[in-house]
């Protein structure tokens, strides 16, 4: 595999195997590992038999390379599905060396030219998952399996993110998440195949309570609604952690279906319960109606323990700000990213999506984006798409230019840490897009955590599978 | 005792939606003998006449701000919506801010013209097919006009926010001699729950002292006699479909305000709808009204923290618990007439 591609490497650009494993901590091991797991195939639990004789799931062998973009496409969450797929469809172009580049010129790693992958042209079907953890596995399973996917990348859900992992391992694929923000993605359900470029529970924790404590104080009373499944229960534990170290109280934590509508019989007691903030871990439609519903009954016009009540929305996205309209004004929460940070990777990214498409990039284009781009330049540094050689790639690989400043993608979990942001709605937005404005950039340092940390425990990376 | 108030509150406000959606439901199986699960598409789409109206009013001429700059480093555009240029800033700003009390003015033709188009064009084909066929073909439906909502709107909510004027809270408690803070409660849900009164007082009142609504009672009771009599009443029962079209369009306009519609809202209540109009009995108005509020109260309380921490996940299931009793117990539902339902 190895000889054939420094074969099919032009010679004017004097591409050096060597030179990359040294440069970019890229061993033979990795490669040599996936041809050791392919070797003992047959005992292998694998999806797949049409391809047995290649050295790895989905070895491309003509000129082009297939890429799978998985979003949600109907559903509640297929507006943010849409942007999502904008951004792959982006990444895709500037790969293929069309439009301007974007990220690729900001990039520190310049292993990629604009001439595809590995000198393939980069094509990509795309699945909808739904936001349904079976549907997404099945549209994942027909892309690796009957369009020849080497790789899967998208989502909005961390639910879909831990079913998609687990598949992507079972075949051998890489899988680089979309937004997933629950702990257990690269905690007790981590996979040696799955990669997650955006942040946590956890790490919304870390990055949220110095800025409580600065504008609310040490001596608070929380309220905690919680949707009521994985994504939510890691949420609020984060969340209490991080608040309860700072001296607040948890007076409350309060599960709420994830089929709610309607929040009013959950927030009306609030007010008498003795708290003083309220923490809504919700996302999507279930955050929009519980805050416009705590708006409705009043809560921010209150004074409770003689302190202006507040609300504090721990996981923010472009989508749910516009969603929750005037109702966000002055509420607190944290994101992956947002347009309006001003490193160089952000606005040429920001450019790039704006000019083509007549508006700025959510958070998950931005992740999925940023996804695409790290997969190809790792298979541009492994030199191949063995994805066993791929993962060793990524492992603790520190690269900057995609956003967020200096990245580092660590390979005991496959979690990357970058800065933070703390982000407020916006009192005077001037456009639809202003909605959110950057508080705090926390940086990298304090969102890092071990990865025996006990929200993260549990779970085994395990041996990278490159399937086949 | 603040806490229970403010709980039946709540109950009472949940029960307007499910009472409201029943309500026509009920109307529709009581005169048509269909069982119609697109009735949650047509409250959503009476909450997206809401949000069409305010897109309308909203619409705007562009002007460029060279002073300001957006995303991309170019003039920004300012929007201004052509109803402030054309009445003036402040009648403008409020005719907008009145817009979803003006969409009950909109809403109203065109839900009985989507009423009338949908039984004429569908539905009416299904009259004798078995409830099974129904049951399917109105889902279908369903699917396909939340789809093409959806097509137009997105699957993001959208804010329908009510005037100013009727946004915020009061604090019911004080007025009742309670602590301040007791029961807060938000000014346009008791807004929703009299308007809910309201209409439910007026189908009655048509149906008990018109001559129109006399003959579709009659209808309702024997459809054949009726028919014998000379008297078209596949037309009437038609105006009725529209009519119950009409009802489930106003109770998702006035409905936008406390939740921000989305083009599922309709199949979010479509179920719990369903088992309201059972637990109450099939065909019975009264009931499908009763259980409406009944269930909302006991879905209300079963959401309190003392009700969750003694039976976890009552909060989820209390409803169909409520139903399976009742159908146990008594098959007809609450208010169901003798024999139907029970053979």
């Amino acid at each position: 595999m190895r000889f054939r591609l420094l074969e099919e490497e032009p010679k004017d650009e004097k591409w050096k195997w060597e030179e990359y494993m040294t440069k970019n901590n890229v061993t033979r091991r990795g490669v040599l590992k996936s041809g050791a797991v392919a070797g003992t195939g047959l005992a292998l639990p694998t999806i797949f038999t049409a391809s047995s004789a290649a050295a790895f799931t989905n070895e491309p062998t003509g000129a082009s390379v297939t890429l799978g973009f998985n979003v949600p496409q109907t559903g509640p969450y297929a507006d943010e599905g849409n942007d999502e797929l904008l951004a792959q469809q982006l990444a895709v172009e500037h790969l293929n060396g069309e439009g301007d580049g974007g990220c690729l010129n900001t990039f520190s790693s310049k292993a990629l030219q604009g001439n595809g992958i590995l000198g393939k042209k980069v094509g990509f079907v795309t699945g909808d998952t739904q936001t349904k953890s079976d549907a997404a596995r099945a549209s994942a399973k027909s892309m690796i399996e009957k369009d020849g996917a080497i790789m899967i990348n998208g989502g909005s859900s961390s639910g879909v993110a831990v079913a998609v992992q687990g598949l992507c391992q079972e075949a051998g694929v890489i899988f680089m998440a979309g937004l997933t923000h629950a702990n257990d993605t690269t905690g007790k359900d981590k996979k040696a195949n799955g990669f997650r470029h955006f942040f946590n529970a956890y790490m919304s924790g870390a990055a949220l309570a110095p800025v409580l404590a600065a504008e609310m104080g040490k001596e608070r009373r929380a309220y905690h609604l919680t949707a009521d499944y994985n994504w939510g229960w890691t949420q609020e534990e984060s969340i209490v952690a991080s608040t309860e170290a700072l001296g607040w109280e948890t007076v409350n934590t309060v599960k709420t279906p994830l089929a709610s509508t309607d929040f009013s019989s959950y927030i009306a007691p609030v007010l008498n319960s003795g708290a003083d903030v309220l923490v809504l871990n919700h996302y999507g439609g279930n955050m929009v109606n519980s805050l416009t519903n705590a708006i409705q009954f009043g809560l921010l016009d209150k004074v409770a323990n003689g302190k202006d009540f507040k609300i504090v929305v721990p996981l923010y996205s472009e989508l749910m700000a516009a969603g929750a309209g005037e109702n966000i004004k002055g509420v607190l929460g944290s994101m992956n990213w947002n347009w309006q940070l001003q490193d160089e990777g952000t606005k040429a990214f920001v450019k790039s999506f704006g000019e083509k498409y007549g508006k700025p990039p959510s958070n998950s284009a931005q992740t999925c984006y940023a996804q695409v781009l790290l997969y190809a330049d790792a298979c541009e540094r492994a030199g191949t798409f063995n994805p066993c050689g791929v993962a060793e790639a990524l492992e603790d690989f520190e690269f900057d230019g995609l956003g967020n400043g200096p990245t580092w993608y660590r390979g005991a979990d496959h979690q990357c840490f970058k800065d933070v942001l703390v982000v407020r709605g916006n009192e005077n937005p001037t456009n639809a897009y202003d909605t959110l404005e950057i508080v705090e950039i926390t940086p990298r340092a304090q969102v890092e955590y071990d990865p025996e940390h006990p929200m993260f425990a549990g779970g085994e990376l395990g041996k990278c599978n490159p399937g086949a | 005792m603040d806490a229970i108030l403010l709980q039946i509150l709540n109950g009472l406000d949940k029960g307007s939606a499910y009472a409201l959606i029943a309500l026509g439901l009920t109307l529709i199986f009581g005169t048509l003998g269909v069982v119609n699960f697109a009735h949650g598409a047509l409250f959503m789409i009476g909450a997206f006449c809401a949000v069409t109206l305010q897109k309308l009013l909203n619409l705007s001429f562009v002007t460029l701000d060279e002073t300001q700059k957006d995303f991309l480093g170019n003039p920004l555009k300012v929007e201004t919506p052509f109803i402030e240029a054309w009445f003036g800033p402040e009648v403008g700003a409020t005719i907008i801010d009145w817009s979803v009390p003006l969409s009950i003015l909109f809403a109203i033709p065109v839900m009985l013209l989507v009423g009338y188009v949908m039984e004429r064009g569908l539905i009416k084909h299904f009259y004798k097919r078995p409830h099974a066929d129904q049951i399917l073909v109105t889902f279908g439906l369903a699917i396909v006009l939340q789809e093409i909502v959806k097509y137009f709107f997105g699957a993001n909510p959208i804010q329908t926010p009510p005037p100013d004027v009727l946004s915020g809270s009061v604090d019911l408690g004080t007025m009742v001699g309670f602590d301040p803070n007791a029961i807060i409660y938000p000014i346009w849900r008791l807004v929703y729950f009299g308007f809910a009164v309201g209409i439910i007082g007026a189908v009655f009142s048509f149906l008990q002292f018109t001559t129109f609504g006399m003959v579709v009672r009659a209808g309702m009771a024997d459809r054949e006699t009726v028919g014998l009599l000379g008297i078209n009443i596949d037309r009437r029962f038609t105006i009725m479909f529209g009519i119950a079209a009409g009802v489930a369009g106003l109770a998702g306009v006035m409905y936008g305000p406390l939740n921000p519609p989305n083009y599922h809202m309709g199949m979010d209540f479509l179920v719990l709808s369903f088992v309201v109009v059972v637990v109450g009995g099939m065909g019975s108005l009264p009931g499908a009204v009763l259980a409406g509020f009944l269930l909302g109260i006991l879905e209300s309380f079963a959401s309190t923290t003392w009700a969750t921490t003694t039976i976890p996940g009552i909060n989820q299931i209390i409803i169909y618990l409520v139903a399976i009793i009742v159908l146990l117990t008594r098959p007809r539902g609450l208010m169901g007439r003798k024999g139907v339902m029970e053979e």
